[in-house]
């Protein structure tokens, strides 16, 4: 067999399992998204938000965390745009990695990458960098990932809004389920010292911020500042070496 | 709230979701952020995750004052240390919630 046709079955391959190869690469984040699906929509019933609804903002939003504050914010009667305010603040991490997966998602069509903005997470972000990173990885296997933790979402946030009806308020520690996965995905973010410090220095304003200022302007407060604050330690830092 | 009220608030969040994911890959997408902005940006989800836990853990919620040693605070130490073994999001949350609940019908 000659080098070229060699390479013709070998692409060959590669296209017949992009889709297999995403699927296998996204199932546990699908897996990951079911309890926290399950609770989002358990809590959004508690908090006497209709299932269709809930299924409208998985769509729309497709945003765990920021699903969860609006949810809470709703129980708690805050206004509509304060919620998207904090929704945007909250959200803007995703510019930081939407900017780093560009750079293995260039020369493709602007419509293609129009949708797949529309699937990065966290958990997609992580999974699909280490994977263009290891190589063997394109767009297709990417969006793929994407789009199966998407429909995980959407299915398991209307499923629990579904079962939710048939559980009492705050059963089987559901009402602490928002404050488990804030907790796990802190403890990822915490790389070095500046990020604990940040986290440190959050916690103190926002606690302070919270018990003197009414109303949830303390997210925004809080971790703008405390990101600045841990932005100029930081370069403190730098400097002094 | 009706549906109106609903779409417009989702409709919001979207926008506001959907900007930050779309606008660098459509327009920077080979291009590199200034160095104090990624720095800056890198720091934003530690700083949300902890004013958002922060009123959860350390006050009461109904009476906004401060209040050490609630029971939020206390499962949540176990429950990091599950975190930390596992590096599990979805076992954390089962975790958690399951301690929670041992700790309401026990106390």
């Amino acid at each position: 067999m000659d080098r070229d046709s060699r390479e013709e079955i070998n692409t060959a391959t590669k296209h017949q399992s992009w889709f297999r190869e995403g699927a296998m690469a996204s199932w546990p984040i699908c897996f990951g998204y079911i309890p926290i699906g399950l609770a989002l929509g358990v809590l959004a019933n508690q908090a006497e938000i209709p299932v269709w609804a809930v299924t409208m903002m998985s769509i729309m939003v497709f945003a765990g965390s920021a699903q969860f504050i609006c949810v809470a914010m709703l129980a708690a009667g805050a206004s509509i745009w304060s919620i998207i305010l904090t929704t945007f603040v909250v959200n803007l991490r995703h510019f930081l990695m939407s900017s780093a997966i560009a750079v293995h998602l260039s020369s493709l069509h602007r419509l293609f990458l129009s949708c797949f903005a529309y699937g990065i997470t966290d958990e997609s972000f992580a999974v699909n960098m280490t994977h263009f990173r290891e190589g063997n990885w394109d767009h297709r296997r990417a969006i793929t990932v994407n789009q199966l933790a998407n429909f995980a979402w959407v299915a398991s946030t209307t499923i629990g809004a579904l079962v939710g009806q048939l559980i009492p308020t705050g059963a089987f520690g559901t009402g602490y389920a928002l404050t488990a996965m804030f907790l796990a995905l802190l403890l990822f973010q915490l790389h070095d010292a500046v990020y604990i410090l940040t986290g440190l220095l959050a916690t103190g304003i926002a606690v302070a911020w919270y018990l003197f200022i009414p109303g949830d302007s303390y997210i925004i407060g809080a971790s703008v500042s405390a990101a600045t604050l841990g932005y100029f330690f930081k370069r403190c830092r730098e400097k002094r070496r | 709230m009706n549906f109106l009220d609903y779409l417009f608030l989702f409709g919001g969040m979207g926008l506001a979701t959907y900007l930050p994911r779309w606008l660098p890959l459509f327009y920077l997408a080979n291009r590199n952020l200034p160095k104090w902005l990624v720095d800056w940006l890198s720091l934003i989800p530690v700083a949300i995750l902890c004013a958002l836990l922060a009123p959860i853990l350390f006050t009461n919620q109904t009476a906004r004052t401060l209040e050490l040693g609630k029971p939020e605070f206390i499962v949540a130490i176990p429950t990091l240390i599950f975190a930390v073994k596992t590096k599990s999001l979805g076992g954390t949350v089962l975790v958690g919630m399951g301690l929670y609940w041992l700790w309401g019908l026990l106390f």
